[in-house]
């Protein structure tokens, strides 16, 4: 079973008298445990896909399978838990909830998913640990860097478990350093067997991905391989 | 919704709040002032109920009450031709009411004279009532020790008396009082009964019958038969004014006549009150129903529901609608929280709960200050405006529910507009 599956998925916006495709006949399939960058200039469709895979978003045509449902048919209620328990997102501005600390930043999706505090505090502890920020947890986001605010996203995508981490720009707010640092993190969860989409303007960013995918005009424009063929 | 999650609502809803404290207090100002008038309106509508209740209670809703009044101005123009001033009702009065009241059950002639009571070296200023047996029937009177007058006391005008209990505590100290004998302007009384206190359960006598009753500092009331009253008393009162004395001659304070039910109230009022014009050219009488006293109660307390009803209603109108404006630049402020959320997976539901628990945490706040605040007003109208007012628990848990339904009413729009927001929007919201 793959993880991400999409048919002919198409996004179309109508701007004034114009129909936009953001999208069209986007034909992907990502296995489990899959590093994907992908790459393409502004207006290529990135966010548009971003959004389609992060389930924030219905595709005008075609389908798009995560893990073995259907969601393009899905409704409001039905995409939000799937958004909290399958998909972890990781934003480029960090994202965080000013008035929560780093713990309750971390509970977040499990708050939604109605984990019990226990179990949920616990594992925020564990999470926070990972990615090595559990001598900081009831810091605001505001009494932290950016590169330790961008670890606390991580570990609030990982909460729920999720099949799939969408990261946006992970390091696009970040300096050189701590940017290598969150993208060790990321190696670091690939290699725990998580499946990673990444979407960078960064070539050394992609160059830790397994596939590179290039967009150009709402369809892929050629895909390639690092390291291992596939 | 288990409790973990109620609890962090309300804590992050109360965390918002606090971190705009000024604003969520002028805020909750018109709360606060509507659920002011609320409890306020509430605890003197009650005040109002119960008082009337309470006199009903007392002078009892069968009962008409008819009055001796010394007629106004009438003193001035009589007091030169004769010196005597007679006026108030009289025996005939009464005579003329058990021969014409078809509806009358029992009728209670009255005769109440301020004295002093001795009992050996004991002096008390008291009230003497006189009247006859079945004056308990219409007074919520309870025999204590002995008994009431009797037939045989008022045919044979005995020298036989009943005292409260009151009384008979500061006039006789240790000794027992029945069987004692009380001296009253030169005549001795043996007391036959104690009965309650007329502070306890008040006689229709209690109301302002005349000047005499109206006198302060009377230790309590001695009942003796109305018969003995009249040989021995007299009827005519000599006051010591300054410009000379004055002479009175009253027969009657009070009369008061007790039928079957409450719907024959009127229909005898009105008999009377056209029997006694007949024979009265003064208007030297006053009919008191005491049904009439409840509806009067019940005006003065619409009054005061209509005007507070109405001040309680705009301030809360407006607190509702500050609110919801509030609430929807919070949730402005908040659209990027928002798409967090969604995007972390929260439902619509999910921020309409949050949204909403805020505004009615905000509203319930501006609720318990808005009790606190009412709370003192009643105190005030019965200090400053001598009116009966009653804070009951249930007013207060009213109170308290309306806030809780204001914020509800007006927090749900903003919080349906949160929740509608598109995630996507919201992400890039800066």
């Amino acid at each position: 079973m793959s993880i991400v599956r999409t048919e002919k998925l198409g996004k179309s916006y109508q701007m004034g008298l114009v129909q936009l495709h953001a999208l069209r006949d986007f034909d992907l399939t990502i296995e489990p445990g899959q590093y994907v960058a992908i790459m393409g200039p502004s207006g290529s469709g990135k966010s548009t896909l971003l959004n389609l895979l992060g389930c924030l978003d219905q595709p005008t045509t075609g389908r798009y399978f995560l893990g073995d449902e259907d969601v393009s048919q899905m409704d409001d209620d039905q995409l939000s838990y799937i958004r909290g328990m399958k998909i972890g997102f990781i934003f480029q501005s960090y994202n965080l909830i000013a008035q929560l600390n780093v713990i309750e930043n971390i509970e977040v999706p499990m708050f939604y998913q109605g984990i019990r505090e226990k179990q949920s505090l616990r594992r925020a502890r564990e999470l926070a640990e990972l990615v090595g920020l559990g001598e900081r947890l009831t810091h605001r986001p505001t009494e932290l860097s950016g590169g330790q605010q961008q670890r606390v996203a991580i570990a609030r995508a990982l909460g729920n478990d999720p099949l799939l981490l969408l990261a946006d720009e992970p390091t696009g707010n970040l300096d050189t350093q701590s940017g290598t640092e969150i993208l060790h993190i990321l190696d670091l969860l690939h290699q725990r067997g998580k499946t990673l989409i990444v979407i960078t303007h960064d070539p050394q960013v992609a160059a830790r991905a397994q596939r590179v995918i290039h967009l150009l005009d709402g369809c892929i424009h050629h895909e390639e391989n690092n390291g291992r063929q596939t | 919704m288990n409790w973990f999650r109620i609890k962090s609502i309300l804590k992050l809803g109360g965390k918002s709040l606090w971190m705009h404290r000024l604003r969520s207090m002028l805020t909750t100002l018109g709360i606060i002032f509507g659920v002011c008038s609320v409890v306020a309106m509430l605890a003197i509508g009650e005040g109002a109920s119960r008082q009337a209740q309470q006199q009903i209670e007392r002078l009892g809703s069968t009962n008409l009450i008819i009055n001796t009044v010394k007629p106004p101005d009438e003193q001035v123009a009589s007091g030169t031709t004769s010196r005597m001033n007679e006026y108030g009702l009289t025996y005939t009065d009464a005579e003329r009411f058990y021969a014409t009241l078809p509806t009358a059950q029992v009728i209670v002639p009255l005769r109440q004279i301020s004295q002093e009571a001795w009992y050996r070296n004991r002096k008390l200023a008291i009230e003497v009532i006189g009247t006859v047996p079945w004056y308990p029937e219409i007074a919520s009177l309870h025999i204590l020790r002995g008994r009431f007058l009797t037939a045989m006391d008022m045919n044979y005008q005995q020298a036989v008396c009943v005292v409260d209990r009151h009384l008979a505590k500061q006039l006789f100290v240790f000794d027992d009082p029945i069987g004692q004998d009380i001296k009253i302007k030169g005549d001795y009384y043996r007391v036959v009964g104690v009965v309650s206190a007329a502070a306890e359960s008040a006689g229709p006598a209690d109301q302002p019958v005349s000047s005499s009753s109206a006198a302060g500092g009377v230790a309590g009331r001695i009942y003796i038969p109305i018969t003995t009253v009249k040989i021995r008393f007299g009827e005519i009162k000599i006051q010591m004014g300054g410009s000379g004395a004055q002479i009175e001659k009253v027969q009657l304070q009070q009369i008061t006549v007790k039928v079957q039910s409450s719907d024959q109230v009127l229909v005898t009022r009105e008999i009377i009150s056209r029997l006694l014009s007949k024979f009265h050219k003064k208007q030297d009488y006053q009919i008191v129903v005491p049904l009439e006293l409840l509806r009067e109660a019940a005006r003065t307390k619409r009054i005061f529901s209509i005007v507070l009803g109405s001040i309680a209603a705009i301030s809360l109108l407006v607190g509702g609608i500050g609110i919801m404006n509030i609430m929807l630049a919070t949730v402005n402020e908040r659209t990027r929280e928002i798409g967090i959320r969604r995007a972390l997976g929260a439902r619509k539901k999910d921020i309409i709960v949050q949204f909403l628990s805020e505004t009615v945490l905000l509203t319930l706040m501006g609720g318990v200050l808005g009790i606190v605040l009412g709370s003192i007003i009643p105190y005030l109208v019965t200090y400053f405006g001598d009116m009966p007012t009653v804070i009951t628990g249930s007013s207060l848990i009213l109170a308290f529910g309306i806030s809780g339904a204001i914020g509800i009413a007006f927090g749900l729009y903003p919080a349906y507009r949160a929740a509608n927001m598109d995630p996507i929007e919201s992400l890039r919201h800066e």
